[in-house]
């Protein structure tokens, strides 16, 4: 374990010959370009997966506070189905079972599928978030929106989202790294990722560690620009004389 | 200049003793002295080393270390050998074996060049065919028939790039399709998300035996690659390699291997007691009738 090799990110995937460029040619791809597409396809699945569960996560939230008792049910069950049932085995069931049910399904192809299952897992912790954020807010503020004459939704975009989403910026951020770490489940679908990248490039190449610290370098990025990018939202859009606005 | 010479006469000196010393040391004097021996195994790996369940691991290989166990213990007169039992998986068991934690690997790995620069490997007890399986009304009977089709195959096995060479050789596109596991992979062939599973004949032949109609499915077409498949050793242990060999080599010359073989490819086994039937490939005999550790590479020149 002592000898490092990192020659193997140069060699090509079927001979093992070392390409003179790192970089494949003509059709042939080295391990370094596969890395590549497979932090891409990571990428790709993450930030789909968290559009849909920003969306969804949102809309399953305010439902829950709104004082209609079946909207509230609604967003209650999603929640508690999606947040209930492991993450592996519910990308199974978007993958064997559901299709298994409803045939047309077995054509969308498995990035659609996880990018889904991925996105309604997370979708039912930020909808807890944006509950809690809402549900943080003193009551008069929902009482005196709808007393200035705003309807239900006009108080919610004008008077409580903008506030609740300002306090959960910190969870969220964390929720949305968990999702670049949580698009590691996508090897089970064959999704060309970089954990499936991980598992087969160290056994085709016999440098497990050389691989997996490449690997575990790139999830450490991809998750940490996530960091920083929400660092600096949370920076641009922070009211002074709010909880973490800092300002005097 | 004396310093030199006193160095050199040292190194005679242990190369002289080595016989001896190694008799002493590695993993056989580790056995002695603890009355101990870590066995790894899988526990799921076709008829080769397989669990069943209440942590018990049995298997065609499990049954041959065992053996190769019971005479080291004769070898070094223990009185009583402990056999512990470490499940490993294709990504550790290559370090579990150079740090110790496993003394001798009995379970499904390919003896090959880039391996061998790490571990040794036992005499090849079993020779391995990749190939393909496919529903049994599909048609398809060779790889040129897999053109635009779904072609599954399991997450961190060699059978990717022996499918990867075969499609740049032959010209032939199709989709990969990666399963986490085999029992995922071939779930993949029978809900006709994969048209082909391409993976190790007795894996094949296993997974179709304890399917739901093994009717269903079937091995067809060319041998896509062969790969000895050995018991692992630690590197540079010639003494304990050499014990486990003699064993080995005693049941092929006996007749004992092929019973034994018998009675995990071709009879009822646990835990469904269902039959792999798989007969022993003549590759397989002939590493039987020749005993010898050369790695899959020797294999390809043929």
């Amino acid at each position: 374990m002592s000898s490092w090799d990192w020659q193997v990110f140069c060699k090509e995937t079927t001979s093992g010959d070392v390409a003179p460029s790192c970089f494949g040619s003509g059709g042939d791809i080295t391990y370094l370009d596969w890395l590549l597409s497979a932090w891409g396809w990571t990428l790709s699945v993450s930030v789909l997966a968290l559009l849909v569960a920003l969306l969804l996560g949102s809309l399953m939230g305010i439902l829950r506070t709104t004082p209609h008792r079946g909207l509230v049910l609604l967003g209650n069950a999603w929640t508690e189905l999606f947040r209930n049932i492991p993450l592996l085995v519910q990308i199974f069931l978007w993958y064997h079972v559901v299709p298994a049910l409803i045939p047309p399904l077995r054509d969308v192809p498995s990035f659609v599928l996880v990018v889904m299952g991925l996105g309604l897992f997370t979708s039912a912790r930020i909808s807890e978030q944006v509950r809690a954020g809402i549900q943080s807010l003193a009551g008069g503020q929902r009482m005196a929106g709808l007393a200035m004459g705003f309807t239900l939704p006009q108080t919610y975009r004008h008077v409580l989202l903008p506030m609740a989403y300002r306090i959960i910026i910190p969870p969220l951020t964390s929720e949305s790294m968990n999702i670049i770490k949580n698009s590691s489940v996508a090897f089970a679908v064959s999704i060309s990722e970089l954990t499936l990248f991980a598992l087969q490039a160290q056994e085709e190449t016999s440098r497990g560690v050389e691989v997996y610290l490449a690997v575990s370098g790139l999830y450490f990025i991809s998750a940490f620009a996530i960091n920083r990018a929400a660092l600096f939202i949370e920076n641009r859009v922070r009211v002074p004389g709010m909880i973490g606005g800092g300002g005097h | 200049m004396i310093r030199r010479t006193a160095l050199a006469a040292s190194i005679a000196l242990t190369a002289l003793s080595l016989p001896v010393f190694a008799q002493d040391s590695g993993t056989l004097k580790k056995i002695k002295d603890s009355g101990t021996a870590t066995m790894g195994v899988r526990e799921s790996s076709g008829g080769l080393s397989f669990t069943i369940g209440d942590g018990k691991f049995v298997g065609f290989h499990v049954e041959l270390c065992q053996r190769a166990l019971a005479d080291v213990q004769k070898q070094l007169g223990l009185a009583k050998l402990d056999i512990k039992y470490q499940p490993v998986t294709s990504q550790n068991r290559i370090p579990l074996m150079q740090n110790g934690t496993v003394d001798i690997e009995c379970g499904s790995t390919t003896n090959n060049a880039g391996r061998q620069k790490d571990v040794s490997f036992a005499v090849t007890t079993f020779v391995e065919e990749v190939r393909i399986a496919v529903k049994a009304n599909s048609g398809i009977t060779s790889i040129g028939q897999l053109n635009g089709k779904n072609v599954a195959t399991t997450t961190g096995t060699t059978s990717v790039q022996h499918l990867r060479k075969h499609e740049r050789g032959t010209g032939v596109n199709f989709n990969e399709v990666f399963g986490k596991d085999h029992a995922d992979s071939f779930l993949l062939l029978e809900s006709g998300r994969a048209d082909a599973f391409v993976m190790d004949g007795q894996i094949l032949a296993g997974n179709i035996a304890k399917s739901k109609n093994p009717a269903d499915f079937k091995i067809v077409g060319e041998v896509l690659s062969v790969e000895p498949i050995a018991i692992m050793v630690r590197k540079d242990d010639p003494a304990f390699k050499k014990a486990v060999d003699n064993s080995l080599a005693a049941m092929m010359k006996s007749g004992e291997m092929a019973k034994i073989y018998d009675k995990w490819f071709m009879q009822p086994i646990p835990p469904t007691n269902t039959r792999i039937g798989l007969p022993a490939s003549e590759a397989t005999k002939a590493a039987w009738a020749n005993p010898n550790d050369k790695p899959m590479e020797d294999y390809a020149k043929k």
